[in-house]
């Protein structure tokens, strides 16, 4: 008899690292950019899924966020921990983990390995940037250090496709063949403490997770560990650590030291050095681009092109989208009778989404830049060199550059934010992002200055208060910063260490996976939110399109010829939509009409801006 | 004995201690900065502060308030 096989069982795995490690970049290669965003509530890193078949075997890989150190000092970071280990309910535990570390600096990244190893799964340690490493001199013997370790060792260079097949073969030969990792040495003491808390866990525990408590100094683990399993775990700790002070163990620096400890012995057969150490590439150019001169210098050499560039070039790719969708319109307009449905699709879809997608282009632009200069390396550099400015609002130099992008546009200025870790901090940057003046704020500038506060005035008054009004962006945003951190967003972050890494060539497939995953995300909420909240501003602009006495405003406006009495028509209608008689409840009476309408209108978006010619939409309604 | 943000640029020597036992004094170790390992004082950022130092074979940037708690025996 003929028995149906069962369907294969897709092999989960995790994939860990340090930061800079090139994690993301293998992340995509293996998945060639098909994944998704995991959704999980009360945290606000993005976590990767995505999945590859190799020899008809489906592997699903979890994109963990890099991390030096998996201890959790924050919700975030308690994520990570808990898919890992399998203990968070929206996701299975994995089949295995596959840690990415620097052969560069080797035993810095193995410290998460070494954490990695005490989880009771299979572990596969992936190499890059050995390039790097040969060209400081260093070598490494691969074959010696997974003997040493016990587990797959593999050298890859994923934007080069270097190593990829091999490591496939090994993570699918761990669904025969689970090859266990090393665990690493403590002392006896610690041992037999961390087993007393392991038998507490119970089926949830793991070597990791008892030492992770007995470790964990400020207790945020326990605490959230006791409510989520709803055990009882504080005493047992607090006893242990007494237990091991009492012996002069140093619980602080107890974990640390023995790790290192042990990684410098499996790792020392296994790595020649440099006798003399030659002044690298790296230290050369940091001595100009860290200088407290020359490096500020630079800095602002390569702020101003990005900026300039991000205005010169997107200026002509802008016109074109706004063309393709002026020319959309006309083709709808010549092929829909005129009516309410010409009117939601070009007056509200059209109008509202293609005003957001004009932006696509300042989108790539500011993210091209940024992704070459974080792959380099120098994004770092300026953050070092912007963190003292930056500290005295309460921010770190992370925040420095998303708040200078949103000069441009606050969009991507938001978008950027995605490199500061410390979540308070990236909230606070968020939140006061959209104060800098933006550069589609600049028309309305120059419509009011020349409307109200030119004639009469000085030469020099509009171009004083345009540069004030930017001031105030200036002034407000690190105010702002500093309020939000001193109040709602207040608290101990992480401190402020930040590794710098080794200079490199930018890659090309890191840099476009960069510009194509937020366009793409852009370009997904213009399409659903955007959409939606155009739709619904759209018709509380339409309706209602009789007036009290009985005129249909549609109906006149298609039957005069006079354009000076078709626009006092559509103002009537605006002024008496639900949106213009919410808008004059607010309006200060004078010469602005319709500015009560556009306040309204700025709930939903950001600012009102000069519109282009549609009838609707004199003001770009942008919900952020 | 001086602390790290004491020390002069392109100074050498040993990390002795780390002053503290919270998490960031944690965290200063899983970043490899623990007592008798080797470091050197690289650069400082304009107006001192950050400073970056060698520690572990990579560069590290460390504000002053963090490197007043680490002690160093210069050599």
């Amino acid at each position: 008899m003929n028995e149906i096989t069962a369907p294969v069982k897709s092999f989960r795995i995790a994939l860990l690292g340090n930061p800079n490690t090139g994690k993301t970049t293998l992340f995509n290669v293996l998945t060639g950019l098909n994944h998704r965003v995991g959704n999980y509530p009360g945290v606000t890193v993005e976590i990767k899924k995505g999945s590859f078949v190799h020899q008809s075997n489906t592997i699903e890989i979890l994109d963990i966020p890099g991390t030096y150190s998996l201890a959790p000092r924050s919700p975030d970071e308690l994520l990570s921990v808990e898919l890992v280990l399998g203990l968070n309910p929206l996701e299975k535990v994995p089949d295995a983990l596959l840690v990415i570390a620097d052969a560069s600096n080797l035993e810095r990244n193995l410290y998460l390995a070494t954490q990695a190893f005490e989880t009771g799964l299979p572990v596969i340690l992936a190499l890059s940037m050995v390039d790097l490493a040969n060209a400081s001199g260093v070598k490494i013997d691969f074959k010696k250090l997974s003997e040493k370790l016990g587990i797959p060792v593999i050298a890859i260079h994923a934007s080069k496709r270097k190593g990829l097949d091999e490591l496939k073969n090994a993570i699918v030969s761990l669904q025969t063949e689970k090859r266990m990792p090393p665990v690493p040495v403590f002392s006896q003491d610690v041992i037999s403490n961390r087993a007393k808390i392991l038998g507490l866990l119970g089926d949830k525990g793991s070597l990791f997770l008892a030492g992770r408590l007995l470790f964990e100094t400020d207790g945020f683990l326990a605490q959230q560990l006791e409510q989520k399993l709803s055990l009882s775990l504080t005493p047992a700790i607090l006893e242990s650590r007494e237990a091991l002070k009492s012996l002069g163990i140093n619980l602080v620096s107890i974990e640390a030291k023995s790790r290192y400890a042990w990684i410098r012995e499996m790792v020392q057969p296994c790595i020649t050095k440099p006798e003399s150490k030659l002044t690298g590439f790296t230290d050369r150019v940091d001595r100009i681009l860290t200088h407290k001169v020359f490096g500020m210098f630079f800095f602002f050499l390569i702020m101003f092109s990005m900026f300039t560039a991000l205005f010169v070039l997107a200026k002509p790719l802008m016109e074109w989208i706004g063309e393709g969708k002026s020319l959309v319109g006309q083709g709808l307009e010549s092929v829909l009778p005129d009516g309410m449905l010409r009117s939601l699709l070009v007056d509200g879809l059209l109008e509202g989404v293609g005003g957001v997608v004009v932006f696509l282009p300042q989108i790539v632009i500011l993210f091209g830049f940024l992704s070459v200069l974080e792959d380099c390396g120098y994004m770092a550099r300026a953050a070092f060199l912007m963190d003292r400015v930056m500290a005295k609002c309460g921010l770190s130099g992370k925040s420095f550059i998303p708040l200078l992008s949103s000069v441009a546009c606050a969009v991507p200025g938001v978008l950027a934010t995605r490199v500061i870790e410390d979540k308070r901090d990236r909230l606070a940057t968020i939140l006061v992002a959209p104060l800098m003046s933006c550069s589609a704020r600049l028309p309305v500038y120059v419509l009011f200055i020349g409307a109200f506060l030119t004639e009469g005035y000085g030469w020099w008054f509009p171009g004083l208060v345009l540069f004030l009004m930017y001031g105030i962006g200036f002034v407000t945003a690190p105010l702002a910063a500093m309020l939000f951190k001193s109040t709602i967003l207040k608290g101990k972050g992480a401190p402020f260490l930040m590794e710098l890494p080794v200079y490199k060539t930018p890659s090309f497939s890191v840099v476009f996976a960069r510009i194509y995953e937020a366009s793409l995300s852009f370009l997904k909420r213009a399409g659903t939110l955007i959409a939606a909240t155009m739709v619904l501003i759209w018709a509380v602009l339409y309706f209602p399109y009789v007036s009290s006495t009985g005129e249909n405003y549609p109906e006149r406006i298609a039957a005069t010829e006079i354009k000076a009495e078709q626009d006092a028509l559509l103002l009537e209608w605006k002024k008496n939509s639900f949106l213009g008689r919410a808008g004059r409840s607010i309006e200060p009476s004078g010469q602005t009409p319709r500015l009560g309408l556009a306040h309204w209108c700025c709930y939903a978006c950001q600012f009102p801006r000069k519109g282009s010619g549609g009838r609707n939409n004199e003001y770009c309604f942008w919900p952020w | 004995m001086p602390t790290l943000d004491q020390v002069p640029l392109g100074c050498k020597g040993i990390i002795s201690s780390i002053k503290g036992e919270d998490a960031t004094a944690q965290r200063l170790m899983e970043m490899g900065v623990i007592e008798g390992e080797p470091f050197e004082l690289v650069a400082s950022a304009p107006m001192g502060d950050p400073l970056e130092i060698k520690v572990q074979g990579y560069r590290l940037s460390i504000r002053k308030s963090e490197a007043a708690r680490v002690f160093v025996q210069v050599s």
